[in-house]
């Protein structure tokens, strides 16, 4: 900026070099060439608005293809949608029929991997934030946090496989499908209860303690009801999560096709991601807007289940008091 | 309340103190939980693929040989170049377009967006995350093959072109979150400090906010890669799946997860081809191990040379 207004284009007027539009408009005025753009400033705010505005055209680029392809589905799916297709088994060969026991089968996979992964992800996350030190151990514990979410999914499946329906011998159930998912998910029902407990002001508890309340009794009638929304919106996440995981539970509960609807959790079951691939896939003959319609419905679920999860937070985020 | 035994802790000995005790106690076996479940995934895994690896498998002849025939009669051939080379390939145009795009899209939301704009952009991001993989395979499959095969006049559209593209666009979001954390966690301070000297806000971002994000930006990409290398579903239906060391992008290519993903329902338990796809497992896992590892380290490192 050490150049002197020599410049000619100097005299034009730039939002960025201050608003004496008086001084700009007079170019050679001593008062003014304090505050007209130098060719140095016009660079730079070449330069800012060229960045804006490709970083902002980058940001388009990414959400549009997604946005035609959510249309090309309702399109393509749309017809697929009818009452017998939500509440009917699939028949004659997937030809006819709908994905009734697939969305059933999903529903129970989804309820028992929240059972099993909610409480002990909440105390995980209760053990970050009210207990754990800044040691070792719990530096640990955040790198197998961070490796539970890494690890492919391939990776689970195995290890359902060999962990939950060989070694345990549950065989291909809706446990040892809705146990791998529970392990794979938990990351997200810590890392999002964590940070909400975290948000609990410390002087909350410090005022709890003072009345003589001991670590649990101020967590559990202090901290956690203060958290209970922020737990449910991380519980909302993991099962948009859990309902589209498709390759965990591949090999250790979801089956192409039950005749029955499962009736316990060592039973098999139908599942939508998986439905969706094997008819994808695998099976001949489907009608094209079959698989179209399950991918509508899954992605729909998931959006709307996501979603309900951010405008939870959004609203908490308006309530909250401190 | 009441204790039969008076002494020093007496006032400690009640229903209280105990359920203290005992909640600790559950709620430090939840918190080494993650521990206990990463060790575990690595121990089931290696307890079906490991004896696997150190008895049978001729490990030169693994990492150099793309001849994959496991259910190969009487002489299975276990060459995993094909498959190294359809996961490298995939995930590395996956990269290309990812990162440049990732990257763009975390410094307009965390530096240039202002209210409205910003909130919703984030909102949009975080569904595109959501997306499940299988999804993704679907849209590679039915709406992505028939564009590559019309646009680039090719015969066949299940390639690395398409499962790149898919992956690309299914990774983006997850390291657009990460890399925004990583400039959000650079201090406004130093903004300030450089718009108080004059800086036009690019010239804060080029050389204050990302110079200092710079390790984070790097974790964002590396768990970016991770993702890609472990996603499975996307890549199983997107690829072609043909076992073949690609040599562009119109080539069809396999993937490790997906080969593990297609062949494992046909195995017999216990069966040679069984452990061998477990000890692809074994890979996957050590890998994405490291990544995240590293990933880790350089976060923390940003962190601490800060502060």
């Amino acid at each position: 900026m050490t150049n002197e207004t020599e410049d000619p284009v100097a005299s034009a007027a730039l939002p960025l070099s201050g608003g004496d539009r008086a001084a700009n408009g007079a170019p050679g005025d001593q008062g003014g060439a304090l505050f007209t753009a130098t060719a140095l400033d016009q660079k730079n705010a070449r330069a800012e608005r060229g960045y804006h505005s490709l970083f902002l055209l980058m940001s388009i680029v990414l959400i549009l293809p997604v946005v035609a392809i959510l249309g090309l589905l309702i399109l393509r799916g749309g017809p697929a949608f009818s009452w017998e297709f939500f509440t009917e088994a699939p028949r004659a060969q997937f030809t006819e029929g709908g994905i009734f026991p697939a969305l059933v089968g999903t529903l129970w996979l989804v309820v028992v991997a929240l059972l099993a992964s909610v409480p002990l992800g909440v105390a995980a996350a209760i053990y970050l934030s009210e207990y754990a030190k800044d040691n070792a151990l719990t530096r640990l514990i955040n790198l197998a946090i961070i490796n539970l979410a890494g690890v492919p999914s391939i990776v689970h499946a195995l290890f359902g496989l060999g962990a939950f329906v060989l070694f345990f011998d549950f065989g291909t159930s809706i446990l040892a499908a809705s146990l791998t998912l529970a392990i794979m998910t938990l990351p997200v029902v810590i890392v999002s209860t964590r940070e909400t407990l975290q948000a609990v002001p410390q002087s909350f508890r410090m005022a709890c303690w003072s009345l003589g309340a001991t670590r649990w009794q101020t967590i559990r009638k202090v901290v956690l009801p203060n958290s209970v929304s922020g737990i449910l919106t991380g519980v909302i996440l993991e099962v948009s999560r859990t309902v589209g995981e498709t390759a965990p539970v591949m090999f250790t509960g979801a089956v192409l096709f039950t005749p029955f609807l499962p009736q316990g959790v060592l039973d098999e079951t139908m599942a939508m991601s998986l439905h969706l691939y094997m008819i994808a896939t695998v099976i001949p003959d489907v009608p094209p807007e079959v698989p179209y319609g399950v991918a509508l419905s899954l992605i729909l679920m998931v959006l709307v289940l996501n979603s309900a999860s951010i405008g939870f937070r959004v609203y908490l985020r308006g309530k909250k008091k401190w | 309340m009441t204790s039969s035994r008076p002494n020093r802790i007496d006032d400690r000995l009640d229903a209280a103190w105990i359920w203290d005790r005992i909640a600790r106690a559950v709620i430090f076996i939840g918190g080494i939980s993650a521990i206990v479940f990463v060790v575990a995934i690595f121990a089931f895994v290696a307890k079906e693929g490991l004896g696997f690896i150190l008895q049978k498998l001729d490990l030169s002849f693994f990492f150099s040989s793309p001849e994959w025939r496991p259910a190969q009669e009487p002489e299975p051939e276990f060459g995993g170049l094909a498959l190294i080379a359809g996961t490298a390939s995939v995930t590395g145009l996956a990269m290309l377009i990812a990162v440049p795009f990732s990257l763009g899209v975390a410094i307009y939301i965390g530096e240039f967006a202002t209210g409205k704009v910003r909130e919703t952009l984030k909102i949009l991001v975080e569904l595109l995350a959501a997306i499940p993989s299988v999804v993704w395979g679907f849209i590679g499959l039915t709406i992505l093959n028939p564009i590559i095969i019309d646009l680039f006049d090719v015969p066949v559209g299940l390639t690395v072109l398409n499962a790149g593209v898919i992956l690309g666009l299914m990774a983006a979001p997850i390291m657009t979150t990460i890399a925004e954390d990583a400039l959000k966690a650079v201090p406004d301070s130093y903004r300030e400090a450089a718009e108080a000297m004059g800086a036009t806000r690019w010239q804060v971002i080029r050389q204050v906010v990302l110079p200092s994000a710079s390790k984070g930006l790097v974790a964002a990409i590396l768990l970016g890669v991770g993702r890609g290398f472990g996603e499975t579903m996307a890549v199983l239906m997107a690829s072609g799946h043909a076992i073949n060391i690609p040599t562009g992008p119109f080539d069809s290519a396999r993937a490790l997860t997906a080969t593990i993903a297609a062949e494992l329902g046909d195995t017999a338990r216990g069966s040679d081809h069984y452990k061998a796809l477990f000890s692809l497992g074994i890979l996957l896992f050590l890998v994405t191990f490291v990544i995240n590892l590293l990933a880790d380290v350089l976060v923390r490192k940003g962190a601490s040379d800060r502060s």
